[in-house]
């Protein structure tokens, strides 16, 4: 599905590599079954022509990593980004979080990346390969006769289909072309919670947040999430990332967590993603984001660099909380 | 049901006396509410003290076995479970399980042989017990030296026992060190690491060291340089616990669980060990 | 072999249930399954398996152990244990059957952990032989048999029935009260149901993975190896892999101040977190590299060096689909123990 290939990003690479702009590369590592993709460091054109891949797998946002691996790294880090990836990478600067001189940005168009687990439910389990074919990804399986033909469109992660950009705010090159800002329904779902009564809308949260085990997934891959030590992290903060059985503790951790990131959240989607109980936490901070375009004005977290969020931002014509109140009261 | 008492559920204990031993080191007397000791232990186990709503956390019992009233514990001030009872008065009462873990070989290995115990700063407080016990029962172990060292006077730990009673032993020299000259201090200054090169012991005893990481690394490596072998050198370790019987995975290193299968080591043992304690 | 038609076997659950909560995999709306109570009218999933594996049954992810009564300088403690009933824990598959072995090796070794001993005695298991497999599924490598799935009582469900074989006393009596919904039958089509998972075992991609580098005794061998540093170069230090693993054991105990008393609970800990073993005074693992190792090592070095070779992985897959950045144990025995297997 993707207009980019492989070849293209290994070349691209290759040649940067080769004439010393960069030192390393954060790609996509090829895993076991073709869609179990890691994000890898590859240091030559050799190890990439090995290991490197790009298919419609490669969904994880890079963003975040650059904090970390831009500290101990010597010369400049490639990277490839999503349009997408680009608002958490101009957040992350906006937030003085790594030095954009050690990162070499390579913007990569996206068709919108697919969800394995969705490409299952219609395969079925036991892949024994699975490759994209134009719009459509082959699937074949140790239990089906023939390869099973999935449009990929159907099979499109949640972020994807409600995709807000397919234009880069950010890149040193980019490949392909430009695209634009997209209209979505990313919102709709959140129209709908508000929608519920307040019984109604507990009940719901109350359900998807007794699923968490609290792994942590959601914080850690959270480009939004980049304190040196959380305050989950802390055993002194007593909200240590445990809670006893009967209580409603473990739920104050995403709450707290959306307040933490309101404003500063690009909607990238990558906590919805990796979480392994299938909670829409996405949902939270998308209303937050509704929120705030609807009080203070359209605002996109990330689409510059620099920007100031309207929740840390104060300006004379800012609402009264009392009117903010009334405002919420007119959605419910 | 399983009608049984688990190891993870403690008794209640009572602080019977407070001493304040340095700066930052207090020793608590402990005793089960109706007065007696809470259990038996051998020299070098532990004991997992709480304070409900604060924490649990791992001790070694500093006291003799051969104590049979009461257990004492040295604790230096250091994180939320010690800092709460640093605070803590006579008639406060807390939890207490144990023991735990594997104790110093005093009944086999030791016995009859000439010991060497090397302690650096709180490091006394897991070797007081095993002293102590070697004391008692003076007549199944040959000469005793203890080296004992802190940053200053005011630092040593159980100072008026050392001087007042081990002192005095027969066959039991003490050799004491602080880490910088000061004015009431006629003894020895420096290092623990090059006093024992030092005083450069015969070969044929059997060490037993406990202090910090930095402390036993060095002091190691002085007894091997005098000639010791590392199957005679035993040492404690402490990591972060929470079960305080092989089951929670904390303190797990290698296919070792230093709750119970230290943290008593010999050190010839540590070194089939993945370095990460 | 006892034998019941899957037209009733909704009267089979309802049977089961008259006696013991009955659990068994339930279709979740997010699609996946999860162990859910019976009642009349639940589905039974089709689900390969759970997201979550079923160590949650005798291992909470979190439970209270006790509480206390705090009034000045006393304490009370309360001990909060209280007798379990019997239940039933329905379709578990091979691999999480053999979870419970390498769990009982932990919690029931002395000193017992009574809390688990407890559920673990009331908690009868009814295995599921799995037909389709998944391509994550390396159950095979650890000599744990899909079609011949151990528990209380066994069972194979072809095309239009469900058949059960008991194995232990419990099992035996949960059957023998199941008997108007149960019918004896020959061995044909349940032997004729291990045939084909036979063959297809041979067919998953992972089939041929190596346990040879591993095992107890290969501590200094592998523990540095130079592999570990891409390997966990891009480990996110979350705790998914720990959760969703039917054998991650470790927990963390707190107490938790109700303001009227306080709970001493346990809960499920990880080793890939950057506090579980951070003192007061330091930390033995400080980087993620070294938790990253902690975590494979213990399944496939420590934990077979102190239970006679029995690995701590069950290859029930969980890890491979859920990671974030799909790192995971059998990439992982790839690269640190050699390529076999390719």
């Amino acid at each position: 599905m993707q207009k980019i290939t492989r070849e293209q990003l290994i070349d691209q690479a290759s040649e940067l590599l080769a004439n010393g702009t960069v030192s390393t590369v954060l790609g996509w590592g090829a895993g076991e079954f073709g869609y179990d993709v890691t994000p890898t460091l590859f240091k030559t054109a050799e190890e990439m022509q090995n290991g490197f891949v790009f298919n419609d797998f490669c969904g994880a946002n890079f963003s975040k990593y650059l904090v970390s691996k831009t500290k101990t790294l010597e010369g400049k880090l490639l990277v490839f980004l999503k349009p997408c990836d680009t608002y958490s990478f101009n957040q992350l600067l906006t937030e003085h979080r790594f030095d954009r001189e050690k990162v070499y940005v390579v913007g990569i168009p996206c068709e919108g990346m697919a969800d394995i687990a969705k490409v299952k439910e219609i395969s079925g389990e036991g892949i024994s390969s699975i490759a994209s074919d134009g719009d459509r990804i082959v699937v074949t399986t140790l239990y089906a006769d023939a390869p099973v033909k999935i449009d990929a469109r159907n099979v499109l992660a949640e972020r994807c289909i409600h995709c807000k950009s397919k234009k880069h705010v950010a890149y040193d090159t980019l490949l392909g072309e430009e695209g634009d800002v997209v209209a979505s329904a990313r919102f709709d779902e959140v129209t709908r919670l508000e929608s519920m009564t307040p019984d109604e809308r507990f009940a719901f949260w109350q359900n998807e947040l007794s699923k968490c085990i609290r792994c942590n997934a959601c914080r850690d891959a959270c480009p939004a999430c980049t304190c040196e030590t959380c305050v989950f992290d802390n055993p002194k903060s007593g909200v240590e990332n445990k809670s006893p059985s009967n209580s409603f503790e473990e739920q104050m951790f995403h709450i707290i967590r959306a307040f933490h990131v309101a404003g500063r959240c690009t909607d990238c989607g990558e906590c919805a993603r990796v979480c392994p109980q299938n909670i829409p936490l996405h949902l939270l901070n998308r209303k937050f984001i509704k929120d705030i375009n609807t009080f203070y004005g359209e605002y996109q977290a990330g689409a510059e660099v620099g920007s100031r969020s309207p929740l840390t931002d104060y300006t004379t014509e800012d609402l009264e909380p009392s009117e903010i109140f009334v405002g919420r009261n007119e959605h419910a | 049901m399983n009608n049984m008492g688990d190891t993870l559920i403690p008794s209640v204990g009572v602080i019977t006396d407070v001493r304040i031993d340095t700066p930052d080191i207090k020793t608590f007397r402990v005793v089960t509410s109706d007065g007696k000791k809470a259990f038996d232990h051998r020299p070098g186990q532990c004991a997992m003290l709480s304070i409900p709503g604060v924490g649990e956390a791992m001790f070694s019992i500093t006291s003799s076995p051969t104590n049979t009233e009461y257990m004492e514990f040295s604790i230096k001030k250091c994180g939320c479970v010690t800092e709460w009872l640093h605070q803590a008065e006579v008639g406060q009462q807390i939890t207490i399980r144990g023991p735990y873990g594997t104790p110093f070989p005093v009944d086999d290995v030791f016995a009859g042989k000439d010991l060497l115990f090397i302690a650096g700063g709180v490091g006394l407080a897991p070797l007081r017990s095993v002293i102590n016990y070697c004391r008692h029962y003076r007549d199944r172990y040959g000469n005793i030296d203890i080296v004992y060292g802190s940053r200053s006077k005011a630092d040593l730990l159980d100072y008026r026992e050392i001087i007042e009673e081990w002192a005095n032993d027969a066959g039991v020299k003490v050799h004491l060190t602080i880490d910088n000259p000061q004015p009431d201090w006629d003894g020895h200054v420096g290092f623990v690491p090059s006093y024992v090169k030092e005083l450069g012991f015969d070969t044929d005893k059997t060490a037993v060291l406990c202090g910090p990481p930095i402390m036993i690394k060095f002091t190691l490596e002085a007894l091997v340089a005098l000639g010791f072998d590392k199957r005679q050198v035993y040492t404690t370790l402490e990591l972060r616990m929470k079960c305080g019987v092989g089951k929670c995975g904390r303190c797990n290193v290698g296919a070792k669980y230093v709750c119970k299968d230290g943290p008593v080591f010999r050190c010839d043992e540590l070194e089939e060990l993945p370095s990460e304690y | 072999m006892l034998k019941c038609s899957l037209d009733n076997v909704q009267t089979l659950f309802a049977e089961i249930a008259k006696e013991a909560k009955l659990y068994l995999p339930i279709d979740n709306a997010d699609g996946t399954a999860v162990f859910g109570e019976w009642s009349r009218g639940v589905a039974w999933s089709n689900a390969l398996n759970t997201a979550k594996s079923p160590k949650d049954f005798f291992f909470p992810q979190t439970e209270d152990l006790m509480r206390f009564r705090t009034e000045g300088k006393k304490i009370e403690v309360i001990d909060v244990r209280r007798e379990s009933d019997d239940f039933v824990v329905f379709g578990v598959r091979a691999c999480d059957v053999k979870s419970f072995d390498v769990l009982d090796r932990v919690f029931l070794s002395e000193p017992c952990d009574s809390f688990y001993a407890e559920k673990r005695a009331h908690g009868i298991i009814v295995s599921l032989a799995c037909t389709r497999p998944a391509e994550t599924c390396f159950c095979g490598i650890f000599g744990i048999h899909a079609a011949e799935p151990a528990g209380d009582v066994s069972a194979w469900k072809t095309e239009d029935a469900l058949y059960l074989r008991a194995n232990t006393e419990k099992g035996t009596a949960l059957v023998a009260r199941l008997s108007s919904v149960l019918e004896e039958c020959s061995d044909d089509a349940v032997n004729a149901q291990k045939e084909s998972i036979a063959k297809i075992m041979n067919k998953l991609p992972l089939k041929d993975l190596s346990t040879e580098a591993f095992g107890g005794g290969k501590t200094q061998d592998l523990f540095h190896s130079p592999a570990w540093d891409a390997l966990s170069s891009a480990c996110l230090g979350c705790g998914t892999c720990t959760f969703v693993c039917p054998t991650c054991q470790c927990y963390d105990i707190k107490d938790f101040n109700t303001g009227n008393g306080v709970i001493r609970y346990r809960c499920w800990d990880s080793c890939m977190y950057s506090e579980f073993t951070k003192m007061a005074h330091g930390n033995n693992r400080l980087t993620q590299k070294e938790r990253f190792r902690q975590r494979f090592m213990h399944k496939l070095v420590y934990y077979p060096e102190n239970n006679d070779g029995l690995f701590g992985c069950v290859g029930c897959g969980r890890c491979l689909a859920k990671c974030p950045i799909s790192m995971n144990i059998v990439k992982v025995m790839k690269q640190i123990g050699g390529n076999k297997g390719e």
